[in-house]
């Protein structure tokens, strides 16, 4: 039994008193490509972004290859770690953002190579071979000088997919990374994900593509109300939803 | 014709005098734009990263500052310094001034600039990996920069026009040489046109000047 990639472990966020993640318990093994489906408000996104500490969460463990994320447990008292640690483990993942989030005032292979030469403190010749790879992995070789404002939708998010790649990490995090493209860009982005699950990527992704959750992943998760109320193969929970709620989600996301 | 030879003669003769308040005027805008950019950008910084207190006594500062006029500041710095003991003399104590109000004037444009960059920014900065200082390196302040040089380069055009307010308190600068000037040889209407075009070069040169950056680090779109 090898050790899992990432645990979750009754993980509890939440703003003020309104408790948004009410213990979430997830196992996830290196590989695997799971896609969290819900309506909004379920704590979906919230969970993602808890997993690189864009979040605090205030009860519970996230343990990536066995080292707790964001937080120290000494003695029953718990502590946020520092923000230099904290730093440290945000690049053991990557996360791809509904809004792209490119830096507007770099170029392409300037988005690719500013984490390369900051964190992974390559030089800049060598950053550019890894964002060249890269950008031309994603389809965008071409692409590598221009400006994010110089970009359609859907190139910008393949850069900020790149982006994330080419920090090698352990996970990758897709936040409804689709919610803000044209429809016929959509294509396009999905291909590139689509690609590197071929690969093996381990990748976590929150999504209201179902089409696309039900081909590309080894196990969904449905969450609903702060709570994983199902999860498993995509074909069997798709076609026979064990709960009344994912049968309801199902028929409004109009999933045939 | 005749008019205008007694001008020019008395501008050739005034001519050393004009350079030395021209220079002063110079003198005293750069270091005031300086000196105030440099404490601007603490009072920007303090503004939006501060800790509460910080913020508050930074929110104080740049509001009574700016809801003080120039004159009262550049009287204020002159009179106020000398009765605690310290002397400035009036070319220190018009530029403290000045730069304390520049400064007040950049801190709130910087805090606007990085208060407006959406925070997806630096929430993909972390995702990669970065600090906060590194983000704020190469993520936010290059964005706020250029966000801020026109603005700054209008505080920068004010603070050549205030400098004209140290005259009051005896600063030899480029009015009160034409104002001297002008009690010799009562041409006063065109010595004053004089001033205002010396004024409206410098103003012009820094325009262009910003004009200049700003195409320079303009980012393709």
């Amino acid at each position: 039994m090898t050790k899992p990639l990432l645990e979750m472990q009754g993980l509890r966020k939440q703003y003020g008193t309104v408790e948004v993640l009410k213990g979430v318990d997830c196992t996830m093994r290196q590989g695997e490509v799971i896609s969290i489906i819900g309506s909004s408000g379920s704590g979906k996104t919230t969970m993602l972004r808890c997993i690189n500490m864009l979040e605090e969460f205030q009860g519970g463990r996230i343990l990536i290859d066995g080292e707790a994320i964001g937080y120290d447990e000494i003695a029953g008292v718990r502590r946020r770690k520092s923000e230099k640690e904290i730093a440290r483990q945000r690049a053991l993942t990557g996360m791809a953002f509904q809004q792209f989030n490119l830096f507007p005032h770099l170029s392409a292979a300037q988005n690719v190579m500013l984490g390369l030469i900051k964190v992974k403190k390559m030089s800049r010749d060598e950053a550019r071979v890894v964002a060249e790879q890269w950008l031309g992995r994603v389809g965008l070789s071409a692409r590598a000088d221009h400006y994010p404002g110089q970009l359609s939708g859907g190139q910008q998010q393949r850069v900020a997919i790149a982006r994330a790649i080419a920090m090698n990490p352990r996970l990758m995090l897709f936040d409804e990374v689709t919610s803000a493209l044209d429809p016929e860009l959509v294509g396009e982005v999905l291909q590139v994900i689509k690609g590197l699950a071929a690969e093996g990527m381990s990748m976590l992704l929150v999504t209201h593509e179902m089409r696309f959750a039900y081909e590309v992943s080894s196990r969904v998760i449905f969450m609903n109300q702060g709570v994983i109320v199902e999860q498993g193969d995509p074909k069997e929970m798709f076609l026979r939803p064990g709960t009344e709620r994912l049968a309801e989600f199902l028929k409004s996301s109009s999933f045939q | 014709m005749n008019d205008l030879m007694l001008f020019l003669n008395e501008v050739w003769i005034a001519r050393l005098a004009l350079l030395r308040g021209l220079g002063v005027t110079v003198s005293i805008s750069l270091l005031a734009i300086l000196a105030g950019s440099l404490l601007g950008v603490g009072v920007g910084l303090g503004l939006v990263y501060g800790n509460r207190l910080l913020r508050l006594v930074f929110r104080g500062y740049t509001d009574i500052i700016r809801g003080t006029p120039v004159l009262v500041l550049v009287l204020a710095s002159y009179y106020i310094f000398s009765t605690v003991g310290l002397d400035l003399g009036p070319f220190q104590a018009g530029v403290l001034a000045l730069a304390v109000f520049c400064s007040s004037h950049v801190g709130e444009i910087l805090r606007g600039a990085l208060q407006a960059i959406p925070i997806g920014q630096t929430e993909a900065a972390k995702a990669i990996g970065l600090t906060f200082g590194q983000t704020f390196g190469s993520v936010l302040w290059p964005q706020a920069l250029r966000q801020i040089l026109p603005t700054w380069v209008n505080t920068a055009a004010e603070m050549v026009k205030a400098s004209t307010l140290l005259s009051v308190i005896g600063v030899a600068e480029l009015l009160l040489r034409t104002q001297e000037i002008i009690s010799r040889n009562f041409l006063s209407l065109q010595f004053y046109f004089l001033a205002g075009f010396l004024y409206f070069l410098i103003n012009y040169g820094i325009e262009r000047l910003g004009k200049y950056v700003e195409r320079k680090t303009a980012v393709p779109s």
